[in-house]
Parts: C-alpha cells; sequence; structure tokens
C-alpha cells in the first residue's frame, strides 16, 4: 500500500506506536474541565478519576495479559482499609498512606498470584471469584477491624503535601486524585511499552507459545498480577482518603464486575479503555441514579450482550475501527 | 426432637440434592460445549416463575407443573443458544461470560418487572407438607420428596447417557468432537439437545426450590455462585462429580450455618478454592 | 561436549489404555537432518511434546547434549537451546511479526523482566529480529498483524519465532503442512538454509521432501521406532513399505 520511501524502519515503527498522540494531550487537558465547567460536580469527577484508576489496574492483568479476573474488588478494599486504619491510627498524612496502601495490596496481590498464574478458563475465573468472595467475607467477619456492614470509622486526612486541605467542595479531592491517576497511568503506559508489556500480550495473544519461545509465563503474569493489585490498593486508598469513609461495597462482587463492565466497554487492552470506559458508566449511573437498581441493571445487561456481539473491542476498538475504515476509503 | 447432627445431615442433603438438579445440566454443557453459561440460573428462575404462575394464578396441582417448568426452560434456552450461544461457541472465555451476565441481569430486571421483588410462595400438595417420622426422626416430607426425585433425576440421567442412543452421541462429543463429526454425529444437534436439557433441568430445579429457598429475582445470581462452584469443584462434564459436590456444598453450607453462623459462606469458598487449588478440573473432572 | 546434540531413552507415556509412546530411544548426533515419518496417529507430535516438556513421560529420559533434561520445564529446555514448530499455527494473532520475533529475542535475552524500559529502546533486539524475518523473506510483511498473514507466511513465522531462541536443536512438526504447493517453495529453501550449528528433526509426510534433506530417518509406529537408518536403507525396508506406503505429494 505505501510507497517504498514511506515504509519506517523496525525501530521507528515501534517508536511511533509509544509516541503520545495528540488526542491524548487533549484527553489530559479534557480532564481539567470540571474544575471550571462543572465544579458542582467535583465529588462525582474524583469518583470517576478514582475508579478510572481502578479499571486501569485491571486493565494489566486482563487487557493485556488477557488473566479473568472477577475478584479484582479485594485489592480495591484492601487498600482502601489499609489507607483507613493507616489514617486512623498512625497518620494522617495522604501520600505515604497511599503507598502503605500499595504496599499491603501488592504484597496480597503477590501471595495470590502464586495461585492464579497456573490457571486458566473456568477455573481460573472461579478461583478469583473465590478469593473475592472471602475477601469480601473476611472483611464482613472483622468487624473490629472493617467497622464490618456499618462502615469504617474514623479516618481524618492531613493536607496534602502540607498544602491542600480537603475541602467540601471536592477541589482537593479531584485534583489530588486526577494527579495520583495521571501519575500511575504514565507509569502503566511505560510498562505497555516495554518489553514486559510486549511479554504480557504474547501471553493474551497464546498462552502456549510463550513457554515455547523461552518465557517463564508464571513468572510474568505474577509480576503483572502483583502490580495490578498494587495499583488496585492506591484507587481504595484514594476512596478511602476523599470520601473519608470505606463501605463492605468497596471489596464487594459488585465492585468488581461493575469495573469489568468498565473495561469491557471502552476497550480492554486499549490503555485509555478503562478511563473511557469508567466515564460512561459513572455518568450515566449518575444520570440515571433515580431509577431502581434492576432496572439499571437491566441496561447494563443489554449493554454487554450488545458489546459482545456488536462491539467486542469496546467503544475503543469500535471507533478504531472505524477509523481504519475510512482510511482505506480515502 | 431432631437430633441435631442427624436433622443438619439431612437438611444438608436435600439441600444438596436440590443444587444438584440445579447444577447438572451446567456441568454437562459446560463439559461438553466449554461454553461458560452464567445465565444458567436465569432459566432456573424461568421455572421457577412458571410454577408460581400456574399454582397461583391457574390453580395447577404443585406436581403438574414441574414438567412444564422443565419444557418451559427448554424451550427458551433453544431460542438463546439459537440466537445467540451459537456465535460465541468459539469465543473467549471473557467475552461468554460477559453475554450470559448480561442476559442474567435482564432476566433479572424481567422478573422484578412482572412480578415484583418480593419472594413468591406457592400451595404445595397436602402430602408434601409436614413431616414422616422415619427411625426416630422427623423428616420434613417435602424434603424427603426431594430426596427422592432428584435421586429418580439422577438414575434417569445416568443410564440414559449409558444406555441411549443420544446419550453415546453425548458422550462421543464429549470425549471428541471431530471424530464423532466424522462418524455421522450432528454434533450441533447434539450441542442443542443438551444445552436444552441442561436448562430444562435448570427450570426444574427452579420449581422445586421455591418451597426450600424461595423464588424472588435475585435468584438468577444467588444460587449462581452456589451452582458454579459445584460444577467447578465436581468436574466439568460429571454428573457423578455434580452429584458429590452438591452434597458436599449442600452440608457444608447447612452444618456451617448451624454451628458456626459468624463464618457464613467463608467456608464455602475456602472449600473451592482449595479444591481447585489441588484439582483444578475438579474432583471427578478430566485433564 | 559430547557429539550427540540430543537423544531419549526409553521414552514412554500413555494416556489411560493408549500407549503413545513405547521406549523410544533415539539418538541424534550433531548438525544433521533427521526426518521422523509414519502414519496418522503414529505418536509423532507426541513425540516432541514428550521432548520439549509440553507433555510429561511416564518413564524414560530425555538427554540434550548430555544433560538430563527430563526434570526441567518447557521454557528452561527452549533456554538450553532446544526449541521447536508447531504442526497447527501457534502465534500471537494480534501480535505483528517484528513484535512476535522481538520478543522471542527479548525472552531470550532475559530483558522482559524489565517493565520501565522502552521496547523501542532495545536496539540490537529488534535488529535482531528484523535480521531474521528478512532472511525469511518476511521483512516487508512484518507490520502486519499475524493474523492478517497469509497462511504459508504465517508457516515461516512459526519457523523464525522458533530460531530467534538460538536453538542448538530444531524440531519442526510438518513445517509445510497446509501450505499450499506454489509458496512450500519458501519454507523448504528456509529449512535448507539452516545453519549446520542447529541439529534438525522434523516431520514429514512427503517422501520427496524426507529423502531431499534427511540424512537419517525414523520410522514410528504406534508409538514405537519401526524401523530407522538411511533413506535407502527406509526406501527399501520391506516393513515399511507395507506399513507406511509412502505417500507421495502433500499429506
Amino acid at each position: 500500500m505505501a510507497d517504498a520511501a514511506a515504509i519506517p524502519t523496525p525501530q521507528d515503527y515501534l517508536q511511533q506506536h509509544s509516541r503520545w498522540r495528540p488526542i491524548e494531550i487533549l484527553f489530559w487537558l479534557a480532564t481539567l474541565s470540571p474544575f471550571v465547567l462543572f465544579p458542582d460536580y467535583l465529588s462525582l469527577a474524583s469518583q470517576i478519576a478514582i475508579t478510572a484508576l481502578f479499571a486501569l489496574s485491571l486493565d494489566v492483568i486482563l487487557g493485556y495479559a488477557g488473566v479473568v479476573s472477577l475478584g479484582h474488588a479485594a485489592f480495591f478494599g484492601i487498600g482502601a482499609y489499609t489507607a483507613g486504619l493507616y489514617s486512623k491510627f498512625v497518620w494522617g498524612e495522604p501520600l505515604t498512606g497511599l503507598l502503605v496502601a500499595a504496599a499491603v495490596a501488592g504484597v496480597s496481590g503477590y501471595a495470590v498470584s502464586f495461585i492464579i498464574a497456573r490457571f486458566r478458563h473456568l477455573t481460573l475465573i472461579m478461583i478469583t471469584l473465590g478469593i473475592g468472595l472471602l475477601a469480601h467475607e473476611a472483611a464482613n467477619s472483622a468487624r473490629w477491624l472493617t467497622g464490618g456492614t456499618d462502615g469504617f470509622e474514623g479516618i481524618r486526612m492531613l493536607p496534602v503535601l502540607g498544602l491542600f486541605r480537603f475541602d467540601l467542595y471536592g477541589y482537593t479531592a479531584y485534583g489530588y486524585a486526577l494527579v495520583v491517576l495521571f501519575v500511575l497511568f504514565v507509569a502503566v503506559r511505560r510498562l505497555v511499552h516495554s518489553p514486559f508489556g510486549l511479554a504480557l500480550r504474547g501471553i493474551r495473544e497464546n498462552w502456549t507459545r510463550m513457554p515455547a519461545i523461552g518465557a517463564d509465563r508464571p513468572a510474568h503474569i505474577r509480576k503483572a498480577f502483583t502490580i495490578a493489585a498494587a495499583i488496585a490498593g492506591v484507587a481504595g486508598a484514594l476512596l478511602a482518603q476523599t470520601t473519608s469513609s470505606i463501605s463492605l461495597e468497596s471489596i464487594s462482587f459488585q465492585r468488581s464486575a461493575d469495573v469489568l463492565v468498565m473495561l469491557v466497554l471502552g476497550g480492554a487492552g486499549r490503555l485509555y479503555g478503562g478511563l473511557i470506559g469508567a466515564i460512561i458508566f459513572m455518568v450515566a449511573r449518575d444520570q440515571f441514579s433515580g431509577i431502581a437498581p434492576q432496572y439499571w441493571y437491566f441496561w447494563i445487561g443489554l449493554l454487554l450482550i450488545a458489546v459482545v456481539i456488536a462491539l467486542p473491542n469496546g467503544v475503543l476498538g469500535g471507533l478504531s475501527s472505524l477509523v481504519k475504515k475510512l482510511r482505506r476509503q480515502s | 426432637m431432631l437430633a441435631p447432627i442427624a436433622g443438619v445431615l439431612f437438611d444438608g442433603i436435600a439441600y444438596g440434592m436440590l443444587l444438584f438438579v440445579l447444577s447438572v445440566g451446567l456441568s454437562v454443557t459446560l463439559g461438553l460445549m466449554n461454553f461458560v453459561n452464567l445465565a444458567h440460573c436465569a432459566f432456573a428462575m424461568l421455572g421457577g416463575y412458571v410454577t408460581v404462575t400456574l399454582v397461583n394464578d391457574f390453580h395447577w396441582p404443585f406436581l403438574a407443573t414441574l414438567p412444564v417448568a422443565f419444557f418451559a426452560a427448554a424451550a427458551v434456552s433453544v431460542v438463546f443458544e439459537q440466537l445467540l450461544y451459537r456465535r460465541l461457541y468459539g469465543a473467549s472465555d471473557l467475552d461468554q461470560v460477559l453475554l450470559t451476565i448480561g442476559i442474567a441481569f435482564v432476566s433479572v430486571a424481567v422478573a422484578a418487572y412482572i412480578f415484583g421483588t418480593l419472594q413468591q410462595p406457592i400451595q404445595t400438595p397436602a402430602f408434601l407438607r409436614g413431616s414422616t417420622q422415619v427411625a426416630g426422626l422427623s423428616l420434613g416430607n417435602y424434603r424427603l420428596f426431594l430426596i427422592g426425585f432428584a435421586l429418580v433425576v439422577t438414575v434417569l440421567l445416568v443410564v440414559g447417557l449409558e444406555y441411549t442412543r443420544f446419550g453415546a452421541q453425548i458422550r462421543a462429543a464429549v470425549d471428541n468432537q471431530r471424530m464423532a463429526r466424522g462418524l455421522g454425529i450432528d454434533v450441533n444437534r447434539t450441542f442443542a439437545a443438551t444445552f436444552a436439557l441442561g436448562s430444562g433441568l435448570a427450570g426444574l430445579g427452579g420449581a422445586l426450590a421455591i418451597e426450600i429457598v424461595g423464588l424472588d429475582p435475585s435468584f438468577s445470581f444467588t444460587y449462581l455462585v452456589y451452582v458454579l462452584i459445584i460444577v467447578s469443584v465436581g468436574g466439568l462434564g460429571s454428573i457423578t462429580g455434580s452429584f458429590a459436590a452438591a452434597i458436599l456444598i449442600g452440608v457444608s453450607d447447612i452444618a456451617g450455618k448451624y454451628y458456626v453462623p459468624e463464618i457464613g459462606a467463608f467456608l464455602i469458598y475456602l472449600v473451592m478454592v482449595i479444591v481447585l487449588m489441588w484439582r483444578p478440573a475438579g474432583l471427578f473432572g478430566r485433564r | 561436549m559430547s557429539d550427540i546434540a540430543l537423544a531419549t531413552r526409553g521414552l514412554t507415556k500413555s494416556f489411560g489404555s493408549l500407549a503413545v509412546a513405547r521406549n523410544i530411544d533415539i539418538t541424534l548426533p550433531k548438525g544433521m537432518r533427521y526426518a521422523l515419518i509414519g502414519p496418522n496417529g503414529a505418536g509423532k507430535t507426541t513425540l516432541i511434546n514428550l521432548i520439549t516438556g509440553m507433555t510429561a513421560p511416564d518413564g524414560g529420559r530425555i538427554l540434550l547434549d548430555d544433560n538430563d533434561i527430563t526434570p526441567l520445564e518447557p521454557q528452561v529446555r527452549v533456554r538450553r537451546g532446544l526449541a521447536r514448530t508447531f504442526q497447527i499455527n501457534t502465534l500471537f494473532p494480534g501480535l505483528n511479526a517484528l513484535e512476535a520475533v522481538t520478543l522471542a529475542v527479548c525472552e531470550r535475552q532475559k530483558r522482559t523482566d524489565a517493565f520501565w524500559t522502552r521496547l523501542a529502546g532495545q536496539k540490537d533486539a529488534i535488529e535482531e529480529a528484523y535480521d531474521i524475518l528478512q532472511r525469511l523473506r518476511l521483512g516487508q510483511d512484518c507490520y502486519q498483524p499475524t493474523r492478517e498473514l497469509p497462511y504459508g507466511r504465517q508457516r515461516l513465522l512459526e519457523i523464525a519465532l522458533a530460531l530467534a531462541t538460538r536453538p542448538k536443536v530444531l524440531l519442526l512438526d510438518e513445517p509445510a503442512a497446509g501450505v499450499p504447493l506454489e509458496e512450500s517453495g519458501d519454507i523448504f529453501e528456509a529449512v535448507a538454509q539452516l545453519s549446520d550449528d542447529i541439529t534438525v528433526l522434523f516431520i514429514e509426510h512427503d517422501m520427496q521432501v524426507v529423502f531431499r534433506f534427511a540424512s537419517h530417518i525414523f520410522v514410528l509406529v504406534g508409538g514405537a521406532i519401526f524401523a530407522q537408518g538411511t533413506p535407502n536403507e527406509i526406501a527399501n525396508h520391506p516393513g515399511v513399505r507395507e506399513v507406511y506406503l509412502g505417500k507421495r505429494g502433500h499429506g
């Protein structure tokens, strides 16, 4: 198709594909808009940022490595409760709280990763589901630690960097969540474009071929799972810190399922899929918050069916196919 | 006075039998088609609501509604199989999970819309109410019926699989699809028929469940977890496996709730994770 | 340092009552080309699966360069220099050829542990990958997703992936299987160009190919070595003719 002069050298080709595109810059600039355009919705915006970070963490393990996890909220919840306990009993400083939550969630993820790295298909689905449910039951039973169904009490946050106090309008909350999201996004972006990222995609594209080219597949999966758990932990911690509350919902199957829906909606394995999915899902949920839960899930159900049948790569996948089609015609 | 252990065992076994009827269909279709159908309990719920409608609105006797529940669920499943499931037979696990979860979500909403969110009680015939004295124990009649019924279903399934032509076709297709096709077995039709059978059994289970656990729109998900646990612990495609796992889970759950109520469902999930780690294909699964 | 690249001693495997490998003893001195032939279902691919570690044997040993590799995981065997291709394309559909071969090179060099460095910065790995692709005439297609490549090119990519691991022993499972006649020439040329440092064992049904490339032939029937020898010996072996009437043309 392209003439010989336009074919890039291999290294250039790979470089081009990892460069920041103008539309990405636009996206991140647009994330600043709530400060100016929707100041009444800042708390929703920070929820979206937090959920987007959670979806991004799931993308690492599910979108890129192809490991289906139905229990990822376990690490979100672990991060949330860790941050809550840290602020209540140790120090209310937010950033160290994030680090501690990431560490605890990461270590938990590392432990679990030894179990899940060996399995696929239904066994994997059931084990991840089981672990998520176990985490929820544990949090429910350990009322003395987590507050159980009554929720966690006693979170008092100090100002971020000593300067930005968490205000009632949500300016600090959103700014804080957004910055953390962006920083971790850049890190994940880097991971995805690294040799390790390529190895993860290899696992997703062909599980069997990886050992045949000398890859230590379980080690790769464990590493990805640990990183995904740590990032999920940060997202949970952000929720605890910005809302000063934690409920069992943060470690529930509902949360695991919702984030999966968001990621698939936006398009898994495309970096921005989780972010886009989170935005669409949470804005829609906010707009339709009046209707009863089972009717909300009616539309989610239809959406899932539609996405699987018609848009298997989510919104971003659909857009990308559309762009390719238009390019071919021109 | 019901001696606690015997009573717990009896209730656990009865509950396990119910779970078996609910699960066996999924085990067979999963083992046969490798298709993760998370809408399985939605078909069960459908069967349950068919029975509720026939008994409460049309005054049918309970037992007469059971075959209708079976066939209604089977018929609806055929429609779904032809329209949607068929497209995803080769698709990834995730796609199958998402599609069928979507169907389950829709079923919950539709059930809530038509029947409301409250539990639907039904009137069971007189001989199924109350209890019978057996060896000094007072055993609930409905549970006795459930155990007997489930055993009959098990025998029919095992005999059917071993001795009928259709059963042989299923076994052949489970063992080696390519070879089965080569032998002239219409594998697609076998899939469709088996899927209908499995969903029909789910519908039957849903109808039977009303009296034991109650029926409301959340049934699609509440019991899905148990069914999935039984299927994965028992082993895909294994009737014996589902039977054993169902009894194990049924008794563990009832015993757990009786002796250590604070633990709740923790024990069940733990048992599942441990069994799967030890035997990823399930207790009686292959590969 | 021995002369034997690969050997199996008493390799045995059964699936239930079906014996797929019966006491298989083969010895492959270095640098030569070996063919493994036999009727369908004889257990040829199973033998490759046993040697590479994809299937665990019930008994017997596998020796790579005189080292017992039987207890080793498949990826460790690859690192020791044992590579294989698959009879049915086992490629990375969503990756392009460049990414796929670069991945194999990076795995070999253990660079895939790095999640902080840029893939595009691995200049030598990328160059090596591109070099392999060009030698197999895949250079101009290397930016296309693998799933869009014609079948024959995919078969070549199978070989490219194996070569990227710098094997000392290469097991090719029907390298030209399913490839239309016009394209199979590329594949056999690729096989012919393989360096003499690599010991090659290939499964093949086409006897012309076998006689062209192999210096020693193993005939596998019912999971056991039925006969072995030079092409002449095998061609004139009465038992082989009876059991396996050599198919002329693609299987």
